[in-house]
């Protein structure tokens, strides 16, 4: 039990079932899934499907927050990246033509990688701060996305690219397959090789790890580089969905969102350790709580109130230091707290 | 060497961006009456949506059927941007200054400058909160109005009903003048039938994703839904979307009513999606133009002026969809 408990994923865990479990008394139906039109329909079906660009951002914002940066342009970058693929497609003669869709795709895809690079660039090589060099990416980025769609929405009919945000395949949500393998394949690299470590020890102690022999630069570079890529799958994911290129509102203030699924997932803004797993928790955390704010009906003027107080509550939950103190004084003696996340300890986890 | 790289870039965007502000006054700073020709300093919000991109072409193409001389600055939705074009447009004596304001609040310092400088000033399509001592005349769209359009379609289309019609509203972003106002609008036109029930009324701040998103979740939680009044074009078809996607047609199991009237609502109108729209007209610059004139000839102009606008059904819209502007 005491293991349970004190598994790094656990609080993350615990918030999302008792989210889930607040919905179907409300909403009795939550949790019911029936299949409609050939596919899975549901509101779990929902929070997964809508979640998935949110979960793709925040797993590429680990990875950076991992080496003790920061990407704030990922908003600008999903707007980027959807706005080229829509704009590509829509100047197609036959917009469902497969070959062209995977054209404008991957055109797409290797923009963003190459956005990411820029923001790595900045960082690694030119040594400015995280902080302000995505700050120009996220500022100037938007600017790029308005300029591509010339300020309006564009909207494409491509069956074919409805399928990346909006379609299904075995009855699943596609964006859900694409989530699982990159979660999939990014847990690998970063497990199974010494990847991880080696991130984690460039956030820790970025000095200590060039002496040893990191080359950290290159590394910091690639993490930019695959957050770009992972902001540019979701801009695809999101402008999919809804068959539209929204240069101005795609992806806006979601850099915030990815941060903060990061922190719910229990990885520390200042580097270091970091869990995949966490992220995706704190993803579904997010998207499960707009999801409910428009299930349950509460009024939009109080809708940013409740989300902030249970974002905070769930972050207080999430801090050893707050549980410490308040169930040291239920049960002495007390639990020796566990590992605090905050810590900018290297842990090997092979 | 390399870190000195993104400065120097940076400035020279800088000094090119400013070097385009100046450009856009045309050069002949302070011209205005030597040629008898009305001079109007007009500065936009930005080119964020297909809306304001009509608005901007409307009052360019009026100001040259007019004959008057037109010199216009994109903000880029920013309130800085706005204030400094104002005082570049009073410093070069424009006859009338027009602008769409991008923020409700913090003109009240500007405005008492161009007063100071005689010069009127006219806010075109969104208000602001200063003392309307500071400006001649507001021009815009009547939200309220707009949202009690859309309350008469419905009690019209409903006033047969003897069971409960349930009905779903999108609003827009929380807090924005047309949310608030086409919300009272509509609100204040149904109470008189007590059968027409809001059962869910969220923000979709405005756009398709939200719309989309919002819609879905209602969806789920409300299995009979008679009627969606989407506060905007976009979200209602972001809506459109997401009952498609819960297997029911969008028109006839679930009727829909907007406001806007832009080119992809009409779309959707005329192909039955959408019942019926009530538009928010852009096309405001030959109004503008008119009272621009009054002004300088002296005569005096209404303070608050309301833009021309119509309402469509789908009969309509197919018949007009090809002679829209926008």
């Amino acid at each position: 039990m005491k293991a349970v408990i004190g598994h790094r994923l656990f609080w993350p865990a615990a918030v999302l079932v008792v989210m889930l479990l607040a919905n179907v008394v409300v909403t009795p139906g939550f949790f019911s899934i029936q299949v409609r039109n050939g596919h899975l329909y549901g509101s779990l079906i929902d929070i997964l499907l809508l979640g998935s660009p949110l979960m793709l951002v925040a797993l590429g914002m680990t990875v950076v927050i991992a080496t003790g940066g920061i990407d704030l342009s990922v908003g600008a970058v999903v707007a980027i990246s959807g706005a080229l693929a829509c704009y590509l497609i829509s100047g197609q003669e036959d917009q469902g033509a497969v070959s062209g869709v995977l054209v404008a795709v991957a055109l797409a895809l290797v923009l963003s990688a190459v956005l990411g690079f820029w923001n790595g660039l900045f960082v690694a090589r030119v040594g400015i701060q995280p902080i302000i060099a995505t700050l120009i990416l996220m500022v100037a980025g938007r600017g790029v996305a308005q300029l591509i769609t010339s300020g309006k929405n564009i909207n494409v009919n491509s069956p074919p690219y409805k399928l990346i945000g909006g379609g299904y395949w075995l009855t699943l949500p596609f964006a859900v397959i694409v989530v699982a393998v990159v979660v999939a394949l990014t847990g690998l690299a970063v497990r199974r090789t010494a990847l991880g470590m080696l991130l984690e020890a460039i956030g820790g102690n970025a000095e200590a790890s060039r002496l040893v022999g990191i080359r950290s630069r290159r590394l910091i570079v690639l993490a930019y580089t695959f957050c770009g890529l992972c902001a540019g799958i979701a801009g695809l994911m999101i402008s999919s969905n809804i068959a539209t290129a929204d240069g101005n509102n795609a992806g806006l203030w979601m850099e915030l969102d990815a941060i903060l699924a990061v922190v719910i997932g229990g990885t520390a803004l200042t580097g270091g350790r970091f869990t995949l797993a966490g992220t995706v928790l704190g993803a579904l955390v997010i998207q499960t709580l707009s999801t409910t704010i428009y299930t349950t009906g509460i009024p939009p003027q109080v809708t940013l109130v409740f989300k902030a107080v249970v974002v905070a509550i769930v972050c207080l939950i999430q801090s050893p230091a707050f549980r410490a103190k308040v169930f040291r004084r239920r049960a002495r003696p007390a639990a020796p707290p566990p590992a605090s996340p905050a810590a900018a300890d290297v842990e090997v986890n092979a | 060497m390399n870190r000195k790289l993104p400065a120097v870039l940076l400035s020279a965007a800088m000094a090119f961006v400013l070097a385009a502000c100046g450009s856009g006054s045309g050069g002949s700073g302070g011209s205005g009456g030597d040629d008898g020709k009305i001079t109007l300093g007009f500065s936009q919000v930005g080119s964020e949506s297909g809306w304001r991109e009509a608005n901007t072409k409307s009052i360019k193409e009026s100001a040259q059927t007019a004959g008057i001389d037109l010199k216009f600055s994109d903000a880029q939705q920013k309130q800085e941007n706005q204030i400094a074009t104002i005082r570049s447009y009073i410093q070069q004596k424009v006859d009338v200054i027009a602008f769409s304001p991008v923020v409700v609040t913090g003109w009240d310092a500007v405005l008492k400058e161009a007063q100071a400088a005689k010069i009127p000033v006219v806010l075109t399509d969104r208000a602001v909160d200063s003392d309307p001592s500071l400006y001649v005349s507001f021009l815009g769209s009547d939200f309220v109005k707009e949202g009690e359009a859309i309350g008469d379609w419905t009690l019209n289309e409903y006033k047969d009903a003897t069971a409960p019609v349930n009905i779903v509203q999108l609003e827009g972003t929380v807090g924005s003048a047309p949310a608030i106002d086409r919300k009272k609008g509509f609100e204040s036109k149904i109470a008189s039938n007590p059968n027409l029930k809001v059962i869910a009324s969220q923000s979709g701040d405005f756009t398709r994703a939200d719309g989309k998103e919002v819609m879905t979740a209602i969806l789920k939680a409300n299995p009979k839904i008679d009627l969606l009044f989407a506060h905007n074009d976009d979200m209602g078809i972001g809506a459109i979307q997401a009952i498609e996607e819960a297997g029911k047609k969008p028109g006839v199991d679930i009727k829909i009513v907007t406001i806007d009237a832009v080119h992809d609502g009409m779309q959707a109108l005329a192909d039955g999606k959408i019942n019926f729209i009530a538009e928010c007209s852009p096309l405001l610059g030959d109004q503008l133009m008119d009272i621009v004139k009054k002004i300088k000839a002296g005569q005096p102009v209404e303070k608050r002026i309301i833009t021309e606008e119509t309402t469509f059904t789908q009969q309509q819209a197919s018949e007009a969809l090809p002679n829209r502007k926008y």
